[in-house]
């Protein structure tokens, strides 16, 4: 069986404009400012697997899972959902179909439910926009097989979110995002808010839907032992540029690209290691960011190259690296 | 509901902190005791009183001047005396509040009917729009309510014959006051909105395709519009007393069904000569009204929204 | 002797429904140039515990018994002018968020310098110096330059290692880091961390690391205590409760954290969710969640067992039950 594309997304640019206000931009003579928050990146996603995105904060993560959701207005670029552009203002019912393939689990436990509304309304929400549901009481037994299957009970569906613990709040959300039946969910971060026990109690909930349902993931994270534990793909990002695409396993075997290795180098483990490298500098400006390959600053292997000469990804085994030195064979 | 239920629901309401709240601050406890007992006496003032003070045939200018039961020459049948048409204070008091309540009420229901929309879709809609409103805004707060008010009664005032003019005199106060002061609950519910609309559980209805109408309605108006209506308690309070100035000044609602401003206003000639009752009642009737109500307002100001104090 | 000793502390929040008890008979020392790591789930009472040390505890919480020593003396009831003072003298604080622990109106010279002259008899020159001198110690780059910078011009690991510098300006001899590098990246969190062990192995420094996160606690402490709704549950040296946890909910909390290359597609976790604190169980609070639990378990709140070794304690009754057994077996 040929692998199925689930999500393709091509050179997609995401400019904000970060222009000071138009007075004080006419008295001083300043042009409009633009921070490119995305910058030309492109990446697919095989059905039925996870993709992760890994990198620095402000390195544009987040933008590209609200772009891919179409929460945010996007500069250039394509963005294909299971085959429909999800941008096309072609028929309705298509776009209807296209939304209901894409949805989101969010950072905060918190801020990601309303807290006026009853669990079971929270969760029913996308069931009545695309009218899922035959009735109310198709609806409500939707509602309570969902909350079940999330690990929680159908009672739950009186309570309101304060009611619930972070994690369980996480579970609530997860409730949601399936209620429209999506195929593909996007996970910006669904942990970093959590404790670790209750960390693992989440990610193992999403890989068990992940079997039953054949849901595709992109999954965001910062820490590189969750997204070794989530992903088939990892697309290393920085200052909104993939720098390294790869299959998990190759990326924590065979790191080729500067800014992979030290991402690596400074996770700390418990064995405790104790000379880890120290790194020097610090994250670039992303408003008026360095000429060339964005990482030179700070990368021990640069050469006038690299200065002045934007790398492009090329592939190397499996891997996918946008590297002079990696292209030259210097590392 | 079941029986179990209706008991769970009365524990789970005895034990809310509001309710807690309520009980453990006397003032408060008053201050509502106060207000409920002087709006069911002013709108239902028939059950109260068998005068109709402002029926010009059942006066008798024999009864005119009779001071308050115990002074000397008072009467039982009069317990706060009789003005100088022979009107009892007692009932016109009872018949003003009225007036007064209804136009306190009725102005910033329109205020807030102004304010909270325009607040949230300035919030929710950034850029230009956003600019506009606030501006408009802006300039409203800068000219007093009294003076819009004034305003608006000129035109008015001029533009329809008297008589017309005493029917009308109640809506036009109602439509000065609330245009008065919405900006301040447009400014409240536009803060809330800018705070809300970049929540995550908006992103989760944007995604879903949402219409904006519906996440204005059902998302953000919601968890934007306690604080609006905690302020608007006092609000009444406010307006009651703009309403009553106005009144005061003549300007307010015409003596023929007259509010507790225009009672205060027709006793004031009356104080030197004597008969302090007439304008005294009704201006302690305002005083209570106005300091119960904003006990109130204070008290759900400070439950709600600690951040406020 | 000890720099910190914290004997049988307890910390409750008097509440309409009764007391709350957050923290409970919990004792832990710190000597001078050891880093203690205090780990726990949200909610644990980790936080308080540092918040009392320095006496800033949020009214109506209030420490209802047990003592803290800062080098012997007492410190435990002091009035808030007196602890203003040994705070500013002796003991450093870090919080979690670096943007709101500097002042973003004055420049961070400035509130170096008039944090140094309020502690101690300076001339302004000699407080600048000093100043000076703190920030290249904390590793900012070209301190004489960066010295009149506002906070916003500087990116969150170097206004966390401004913080730090802060914390430094009287020479303490406690430092209490309340998660210092929640907030920041990974790539930072280890120059943060490379600094605390700096700090306490050339200045003697003696410091409490709370955090939850166990990687930075095996890299940095030397010593780890496991707080689990508001109790100790387990102390020692890192490398022995990170190797061999001994309390199953420690053993629980090291399972459930994903290691990079351990390739399973479900996490071990502790089902359940810590107890509020106004339902916490009779007995061991760990109860609910336990897997080998004896009917003891259920009735009295286990201690903390130092017989097996001076440097560890665990509070379970199954390793009493063990060592009784052992006993029972010997004689
Ligand atoms: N609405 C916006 N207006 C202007 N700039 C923005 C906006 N949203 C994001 N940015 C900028 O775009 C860049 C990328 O932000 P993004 O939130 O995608 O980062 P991230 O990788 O998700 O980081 P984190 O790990 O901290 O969540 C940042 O520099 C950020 O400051
Ligand atoms: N003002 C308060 N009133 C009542 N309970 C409180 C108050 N402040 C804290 N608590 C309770 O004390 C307990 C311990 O809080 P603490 O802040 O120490 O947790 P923590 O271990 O630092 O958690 P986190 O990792 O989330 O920072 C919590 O369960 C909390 O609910
Ligand atoms: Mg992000
Ligand atoms: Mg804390």
């Amino acid at each position: 069986m040929p692998e199925q594309v689930a999500v393709q997304v091509d050179s997609l640019k995401v400019y904000f404009d970060v222009s000071p206000p138009l007075v004080t931009r006419l008295l001083n003579k300043l042009p409009r400012q633009y921070l490119k928050a995305v910058d030309d990146l492109s990446f697919s996603i095989t059905k039925g697997q996870t993709f992760s995105l890994v990198g620095e904060s402000g390195c544009g993560k987040s933008t590209v899972a609200r772009s891919v959701a179409g929460l945010c207005r996007i500069h250039d670029g394509q963005i294909t959902i299971n085959g429909t552009d999800a941008d096309l203002p072609a028929a309705r019912q298509d776009q209807r179909d296209a939304a209901e393939q894409v949805q989101m689990i969010f950072q905060s436990p918190y801020a990601s439910l309303n807290p006026r509304w009853r669990v079971r309304d929270i969760v029913a929400e996308p069931i009545r926009a695309f009218k899922l549901a035959r009735d109310k009481a198709d609806e409500r037994q939707q509602v309570a097989r969902l909350l079940e299957q999330v690990g929680l009970s159908a009672s739950d569906g009186e309570k309101y979110p304060h009611e619930f613990s972070g994690g369980q709040r996480q579970r609530i959300s997860i409730a949601r995002a399936l209620s429209s039946r999506p195929k593909f969910l996007i996970c910006d971060e669904p942990t970093s808010a959590l404790d670790v026990s209750v960390q693992a109690q989440i990610l193992n909930l999403m890989t068990q839907l992940q079997d039953e349902l054949g849901l595709t993931y992109l999954f965001i994270s910062h820490d590189l032992a969750v997204i070794d534990h989530m992903s088939d793909w990892v697309g290393v990002m920085y200052l909104g540029r993939i720098c390294e695409i790869t299959p998990k396993s190759e990326l924590f075997a065979n790191p080729r690209h500067p800014y992979t290795r030290m991402l690596l180098a400074t996770v700390p483990d418990l064995q405790g290691k104790s000379n880890r490298p120290t790194i020097t500098g610090e994250v670039p400006n992303p408003i008026t960011p360095p000429t060339g390959c964005y990482f030179h600053p700070r990368c021990p292997h640069a050469e006038d190259r690299c200065r002045s000469e934007r790398p492009t990804l090329q592939t190397h085994g499996p891997t996918r690296v946008a590297c002079h030195a990696v292209q030259e064979k210097r590392l | 509901m079941t029986k179990a239920g209706l008991i769970k629901f009365r524990n789970d309401f005895l034990d809310h902190d509001i309710t807690y709240s309520f009980l453990h601050s006397p003032a408060t406890i008053i201050a509502a005791l106060v207000t409920l007992v002087m709006f069911v006496m002013a709108f239902g003032a028939p059950l109260f009183t068998s005068y109709t003070p402002f029926d010009p045939g059942s006066l008798n200018l024999m009864d005119a001047f009779i001071p308050p039961a115990w002074e000397d020459g008072g009467t039982a049948l009069h317990v706060m005396g009789t003005d100088g048409q022979g009107r009892d204070i007692f009932a016109a008091i009872l018949y003003g509040t009225q007036v007064s309540l209804t136009v306190g009420l009725l102005s910033v229901l329109l205020s807030i009917g102004i304010g909270i929309p325009l607040g949230i879709i300035a919030g929710y809609s950034g850029g230009w729009v956003d600019t506009v409103i606030m501006r408009i805004a802006d300039i409203q707060l800068t000219i007093p309510p009294i003076l819009i008010a004034l305003m608006i009664d000129g035109i008015t005032r001029t533009s329809i014959s008297r008589d017309l003019h005493e029917v009308v005199a109640i809506p036009v106060l109602v439509a000065s006051i609330g245009i008065a002061s919405w900006p301040q609950y447009a400014r409240i519910t536009r803060s809330g909105t800018l705070v809300e609309r970049n929540k995550d559980y908006i992103a989760a209805a944007k995604l879903i395709r949402t219409p904006v109408p519906l996440i204005l309605l059902r998302h953000i108006l919601p968890n934007v519009i306690g604080p609006t209506l905690i302020v608007a308690t006092i609000g009444v309070a406010v307006a009651i007393i703009i309403e009553a100035t106005l009144s005061f000044l003549g300007v307010g609602v015409p003596p023929t069904t007259p509010s507790l401003g225009t009672l205060i206003r027709i006793g004031n000639s009356f104080l030197f000569s004597g008969e302090w009752w007439i304008t005294f009642f009704p201006a302690l009737t305002l005083v209570i009204l106005v300091l119960s109500v904003n006990l109130i307002g204070d008290w759900l100001r400070d439950t709600f929204n600690p951040k406020l104090r | 002797m000890a720099v910190l000793d914290i004997s049988d502390l307890s910390i409750e929040f008097p509440t309409r429904r009764g007391i709350l008890s957050a923290v409970e008979g919990l004792s832990l020392s710190i000597e001078a140039g050891e880093i203690l790591g205090v780990v726990g789930e949200s909610g644990a009472g980790k936080s308080l515990t540092g918040n009392a040390v320095v006496g800033l505890l949020e009214p109506p919480g209030r420490v209802s018994g047990g003592t803290i020593r800062l080098n012997g003396e007492d410190i435990t009831h002091l009035s808030e002018n007196a602890m203003r003072r040994v705070r500013g003298a002796q003991i450093g604080v870090i919080f979690q968020d670096p943007l709101t622990s500097l002042d973003p109106l004055y420049t961070i010279g400035r509130q170096l310098t008039q944090t140094i002259l309020t502690h101690q008899k300076l001339s302004a020159a000699g407080a600048r110096d000093k100043a000076i001198q703190l920030l290249s110690e904390v590793g900012i780059p070209a301190p004489e330059r960066r010295f009149d910078a506002y906070p916003h011009e500087f990116s969150g690991g170097m206004r966390q290692r401004v913080v730090i510098a802060l914390a430094l300006c009287c020479d303490p001899c406690l430092i209490i880091a309340d998660e210092p590098t929640t907030a920041l990246d990974v790539s930072v969190q280890a120059q943060i961390i490379d600094l605390l062990k700096k700090l306490a192995r050339e200045k003697g420094v003696a410091t409490m690391l709370v955090t939850h996160d166990m990687g930075v606690i095996a890299e940095t402490a030397d010593r780890v205590a496991v707080i689990y709704s508001g109790r100790l549950v387990e102390m020692g040296k890192v490398r022995d409760v990170i190797d061999t946890p001994r309390h199953p909910y420690t053993r629980g909390l090291m399972d459930s954290i994903p290691q990079i290359g351990q390739n399973l597609r479900t996490l071990p976790n502790i089902e359940g969710a810590m107890p509020r604190l106004n339902a916490r169980p009779e007995g061991c609070a760990f109860n609910p969640r336990c897997t080998q639990t004896l009917d003891r378990c259920f009735r009295h709140v286990p201690p903390l067992d130092t017989t097996a070794d001076e440097q560890r304690q665990v509070a379970c009754w199954l390793l009493t039950e063990q060592e009784n057994r052992k006993e029972t077996a010997y004689a």
